[in-house]
């Protein structure tokens, strides 16, 4: 059962892909995408249930655990919301005629993303992530104007840049692991992990140090962050949230799974503290970005690396609240980034601007889906009833009984901060009244509506009820993380 | 681990390789004209292409003869070929805007090279090997990443930035073949790959010069800003 959803996750963006490429007609383009994204969800949310013990494919090179199947069950959930509102957003720019490689390089990004949730080679895992890159850039620049090959360019030189650090860190790794395990090996992360124990751990410490900045730069973790606002504000909506919702995911999966080995090893001080450190910084820098912020997009990529600042705190404090809380965080950021990059497309091609001093009165032009935007602006700044302010509340329970508890009240402090300037953001374009004049722009179809509810809803039932399923994933997620069985 | 047991000879010809590469990361910094650096950057990849086949042969690696000819093909010829002829259609032929000096940089570089050093020889201590050909390779490794760090930052031409991510990357693949010879799999795979990501950067290269015609210094990359 677990093997046959493995095959449709890996197969049908493939099959989107290569559909999509053959028949070239913009109209069957989005539903063929939109079909691949619908098998794809449907085949991720059972896996992190069926799979209790690993399962190995293709000469042990793939391979399913609990941890690859939550992450790809988050792309899963985020490539189908963006499939859905990518119908309606791309057919307002008007551009049929590139519409085709459009989606053939967002079933490819998809495909890179749920390829790299499930590699099981250190090695394999850095290309998968490089692969993304190579795709997301091209979608980052999609609609060519100068704002946007600007932002395609830092992206493409800032993450090549850092996932070269990520090679260094690896090739230490695995030089690291020669040492013990004879010149060659297969670098699958069982073997590291076992090896763990006998490595040097001085050497083993530099080396995830050196994948920490690297993947981190590919997180969006200040202060290597510099790529991800504009990449996030420049991209078509859907591809922002495709970048936030689910890249940033992948990467941090790449990072836990280092973490992992460690924490096998008996050195895991110096790597959670990193973590923690790096953390504080990134919501730090968030923080100060969203306050004096007046891009809209931009307002939510800042929100972003925010957030992956929490994830990195919550991995950072460790244990199996700190662990679940982080994993929990990833699937409710990801629904809810998704919701927000959705509700900031459509009032741009409604208002035709990215500037929030410009865009007022949100509710005389969406009162439906306006109230769904600020719901998910309240749920994005951790308030309750919504699912973030349960992860984040984990999170910080975590910190408060940890070592760390400076940071915890840092990140406290931060995220009210955060909750004010997001929010007062937010007050402005709903119940300002200044500048009257009536938009002109797009009117937005169901397409760019319905996504916004399916955000929604699962938000809030994840913000009132902790699925009692998840507990156990989490509780084996963070057993394999601290090293308790590897 | 090859570098463990390795005759005098071939040390020493290891050696020459390495730190030739390195020189030639200095020729990259400390001129201005965009063709030395293309010209400096395609002698290294010949010479790590040689290096491959030479570790092959006495590690007795055949894989790694496969991965020299790779090198010699993407690195040594192609790539230095598709920069030959963007730089001709640009008609750009130098840095126009420097931040830094080139003899300033090169002092810079001269620093890194010494931290570099310092950090490979605490390296090689701690894991027990202080051979004079492990600490040479981790020296290097980390040097031309740090020169292609600071080439990425001080230099603006989309060219040299281009340039300088190959050069971080040359720099490791220098690293990897000394120190462990037996991945090759994997660098076989990062050789194509980076060849993908030059063609990627050059795609975007010459997008955003028909979106915006004229220069091609990330200097004029500054609407997004905040």
């Amino acid at each position: 059962m677990a093997t046959y959803c493995f095959i449709i996750i890996l197969t049908a963006p493939l099959v989107a892909l290569a559909g999509v490429l053959l028949l070239r007609r913009p109209r069957i383009a989005e539903y063929l995408n939109l079909l691949a994204s619908i098998a794809v969800f449907a085949a991720a949310v059972p896996l992190p249930f069926l799979v209790q013990t690993p399962l190995f494919f293709w000469h042990d090179y793939l391979f399913m655990d609990a941890f690859g199947c939550w992450v790809a069950l988050c792309t899963a959930v985020v490539y189908l919301l963006a499939s859905i509102y990518a119908v309606g957003y791309m057919r307002l720019l008007n551009e049929d005629k590139k519409l085709p490689g459009f989606y053939a390089l967002f079933a490819g990004f998809a495909w890179s993303m749920l390829f790299a949730a499930f590699v099981n080679n250190a090695g394999v895992f850095w290309i998968a992530i490089e692969l993304t890159t190579l795709v997301s850039t091209f979608l980052v620049g999609f609609e060519r104007e100068a704002e946007s090959m600007e932002a395609a360019w830092k992206y493409i030189i800032v993450v090549s840049a850092g996932i070269s650090i990520a090679l260094l860190g690896t090739v230490l790794f695995y030089w690291c692991g020669s040492l013990v395990l004879g010149p060659s090996y297969a670098m699958t992360w069982q073997t590291l992990a076992q090896a763990a124990p006998h490595l040097n751990p001085m050497l083993l410490k530099l080396a995830f140090l050196l994948v920490l900045a690297g993947y981190g730069t590919k997180v969006g973790l200040a202060p290597m962050h510099t790529w991800l606002p504009d990449a996030h504000s420049e991209g078509p909506a859907p591809v922002s949230a495709m970048l936030s919702g689910a890249l940033l995911n992948t990467a941090m999966l790449g990072i836990g799974r280092y973490l992992a080995i460690t924490n096998a090893a008996g050195i895991g001080w110096l790597p959670r503290t990193a973590l923690v450190v790096l953390g504080i910084l990134s919501v730090f820098v968030g923080t100060f970005f969203i306050v004096r912020q007046e891009g809209v997009k931009r307002l939510m990529a800042y929100s972003s690396v925010e957030h992956m600042g929490i994830l990195a705190l919550g991995f950072g404090f460790g244990g199996v609240l700190g662990i679940a809380g982080a994993l929990y965080h990833m699937l409710n950021h990801s629904l809810n980034k998704s919701l927000m990059f959705f509700g900031a497309g459509n009032v741009m091609r409604r208002y035709g601007t990215k500037e929030m001093p410009a865009i007022r009165r949100v509710l005389r032009e969406f009162p439906v889906s306006g109230l769904l935007w600020l719901a998910g602006a309240v749920a994005i700044t951790g308030a309750p009833p919504f699912g973030l302010f349960l992860s984040e509340f984990t999170i910080l329970r975590a910190g408060f009984s940890g070592p760390n508890l400076w940071a915890a009240v840092v990140m406290l402090v931060l995220l009210i901060i955060i909750f004010i300037g997001f929010l007062n953001h937010f007050r402005g374009m709903y119940f300002d009244k200044r500048p009257e004049t009536v938009p002109q722009g797009a009117t937005i179809s169901a397409w760019g509506v319905v996504p916004m509810w399916l955000a929604v809803i699962p938000l809030l039932i994840l913000g009132l009820w902790w699925p009692h399923g998840l507990t156990q994933i989490f509780g084996g997620i963070a057993r394999m993380l601290t090293g308790a069985v590897s | 681990m090859l570098a463990a047991h390795l005759d005098p000879l071939a040390a020493s010809i290891f050696s020459l390789i390495a730190i030739t590469s390195m020189l030639l990361s200095f020729v990259m910094l400390g001129s201005r004209w965009l063709k030395d650096y293309m010209y400096a950057f395609g002698i290294q990849s010949w010479l790590i292409a040689l290096l491959s086949a030479l570790v092959g042969y006495y590690g007795h690696y055949p894989e790694l003869y496969l991965i020299a000819i790779f090198t010699v093909l993407f690195r040594g010829l192609l790539l230095p070929y598709l920069v030959l002829r963007i730089l001709r259609r640009l008609h750009v032929e130098r840095e126009l805007h420097l931040v830094v000096q080139p003899s300033t940089s090169l002092i810079i570089g001269a620093i890194c090279v010494i931290f570099a050093l310092v950090v490979a020889f605490r390296i090689s201590v701690a894991i027990g090997f202080p051979e004079n050909i492990v600490v040479l390779a981790l020296t290097v490794m980390f040097t031309m990443k740090l020169v292609g760090f600071l080439m990425l930052s001080v230099r603006h031409e989309a060219i040299s930035q281009i340039l300088g991510l190959m050069l971080l990357e040359n720099g490791i693949f220098l690293g990897s073949q000394i120190l462990i010879p037996g991945m090759p799999m994997l660098i076989e795979l990062v050789v194509l790959f980076d060849l993908l990501v030059a063609v990627a950067c050059f795609g975007v290269l010459v997008r955003y010069l028909l979106a915006r015609v004229g220069s091609t210094s990330s200097l004029e990359l500054r609407r997004l800003i905040g």
